[in-house]
């Protein structure tokens, strides 16, 4: 059977974006390989890392185990997505620097936009539900606890909690 | 890449069964989180897919005219645990899928695809069991229902025949009114594992709550697919709601269910934990419904 190809038009980070996709493509593979976003990354490919994380319509999926096609009609957002118009950092990305939540940092951008559709809720989560909404992540570097201060600190911050945020 | 020979796009049920009368051999992929991974291992390499994941009639949760609950099969594990209908008539079934992979998995991964699957270790299996659920299919014959324990084959086979599709999944009014539940899954991690053995029981107490008037218990990895423990049931169908009652209702679970040894978990340690989380379990139902057994968990 000859190639078979989807023209998929979609919101990315965004902007409108239009491309003929290989019907084989994940969107891990659309993102990277069409739209140079690096920051999501391969990791297992089987959906099991989060590395590949990505928000879609505001809810999180492993790019990986989505077909580029399902992207049609849908608002992607990637973590380039997240900085500002000149680069700066968004207070989560900084915040993950500052509590030194990153080491290798190849589970970061996963671990970020999880953090990011957490924190779109506008609520205050406790320290369970903040742990099982960043469940479907692994990092072999960090030990998992600077990542949570890091979101739970960014959390009370956007509510208002400067001092509730020093004291985590 | 994946490994995919062709792939057709459904744009309606009517489409879809169409497609897949057109090409026999191709593998239905709904939200892909198991399908896409097969592929990635090798097993299902080189696979003709019909993706219907776009079918949006698909999805969401309703009341029928009949007062049924119908869970659309494409509808995710997260959106059926946040649906107020789940929440209000079947809380333990959001609870269920609440437990499968992470949140990222409960998002892409549907309640049609966890059970055509026919997976024994499925999250949803032994809730949509113990609440006596109907299949749903659509197909060239149009559309024919069938209740969950004879859609289920064997292990990995379910009673999906060419040119159909799971379209629902259907919790009669009978099955849920009046009864409460609670499901137990027992496995390694917290996330991103799968149950060494899921428990999923539910009871109706008779209005003063001193009597069952009837226990439902099933078991995922209690044997190929998932089972009911109907001697347990009979165990405790008309018993006074008492710690007796309950170790009576667990114990008789051991002639019903027949677990293997795996890597998992030994058939030993399955048949220990089985009576456990019957225990647990059921205590907790009765509690849900405003009974109380005598003494506290063990």
């Amino acid at each position: 059977m000859s190639r078979q190809y989807k023209l998929v038009s979609c919101t990315i980070n965004g902007k409108q974006a239009e491309k003929m996709v290989d019907v084989r493509a994940s969107l891990t593979d659309m993102l990277r390989d069409d739209f140079r976003l690096t920051s999501v990354k391969k990791g297992c490919e089987v959906g099991e890392c989060g590395a590949c994380n990505v928000i879609i319509d505001g809810e999180c999926f492993n790019s990986c185990i989505y077909l580029a096609i399902w992207a049609d009609g849908k608002e992607i957002l990637t973590l380039e997505g997240l900085a500002g118009p000149d680069g700066e950092l968004s207070d989560i990305q900084q915040a993950f620097i500052d509590e030194t939540a990153v080491q290798c940092g190849f589970c970061t951008p996963g671990f970020i936009m999880s953090a990011a559709a957490l924190l779109n809720a506008g609520r205050e989560f406790t320290d369970d539900e903040i742990r099982r909404q960043m469940s479907g992540h692994l990092c072999r570097c960090t030990g998992y606890e600077n990542i949570f201060r890091a979101v739970k600190k960014t959390m009370l911050r956007r509510l208002g909690k400067e001092k509730e945020a020093e004291e985590v | 890449m994946y490994d995919i020979k062709a792939l057709y796009e459904a744009e309606s049920i009517e489409h879809a069964v169409q497609l897949l009368t057109e090409h026999p051999g191709a593998q239905i992929i709904a939200g892909g989180s198991d399908v896409l991974v097969q592929i990635r291992e090798g097993r299902r390499a080189g696979a003709e897919l019909v993706s219907i994941y776009g079918l949006d009639e698909m999805r969401g949760v309703s009341l029928d005219e009949e007062g049924a609950v119908r869970i659309g099969s494409l509808t995710s594990f997260s959106h059926i645990t946040r649906d107020p209908i789940i929440q209000k008539y079947i809380r333990v079934l959001g609870e269920a899928v609440d437990m499968v992979g992470g949140p990222q998995i409960r998002n892409i991964g549907t309640i049609g695809g966890n059970t055509c699957n026919g997976v024994t270790s499925a999250d949803s299996a032994s809730t949509l069991f113990a609440w006596d659920a109907v299949i749903e299919l659509t197909g060239p014959e149009g559309v024919r229902r069938l209740p969950i324990h004879e859609f289920y084959i064997k292990a990995g086979v379910v009673d999906l025949r060419p040119g159909e599709l799971q379209t629902a999944v259907i919790i009669p009014r009978k099955s849920f009114a009046g009864y409460q539940g609670h499901y137990i899954k027992y496995a390694m991690r917290e996330a991103m594992d799968i149950a060494a053995m899921g428990c999923s029981v539910n009871v109706k107490l008779t209005p003063d709550k001193s009597r069952v008037e009837e226990a439902r218990i099933a078991y995922g990895v209690a044997g190929p697919v998932p089972m009911r423990a109907h001697s347990a049931e009979q165990a405790a169908k008309g018993r006074a709601v008492s710690e007796e009652t309950c170790r009576i209702f667990a114990q008789a679970v051991l002639e019903d269910i027949r677990p293997r040894d795996s890597w998992r978990a030994s058939r030993a340690l399955r048949e220990h934990i089985a009576v456990v989380l019957a225990e647990r379990a059921f205590k907790e139902a009765v509690r849900r419904c405003g009974g109380e057994t005598d003494e506290q968990t063990v």
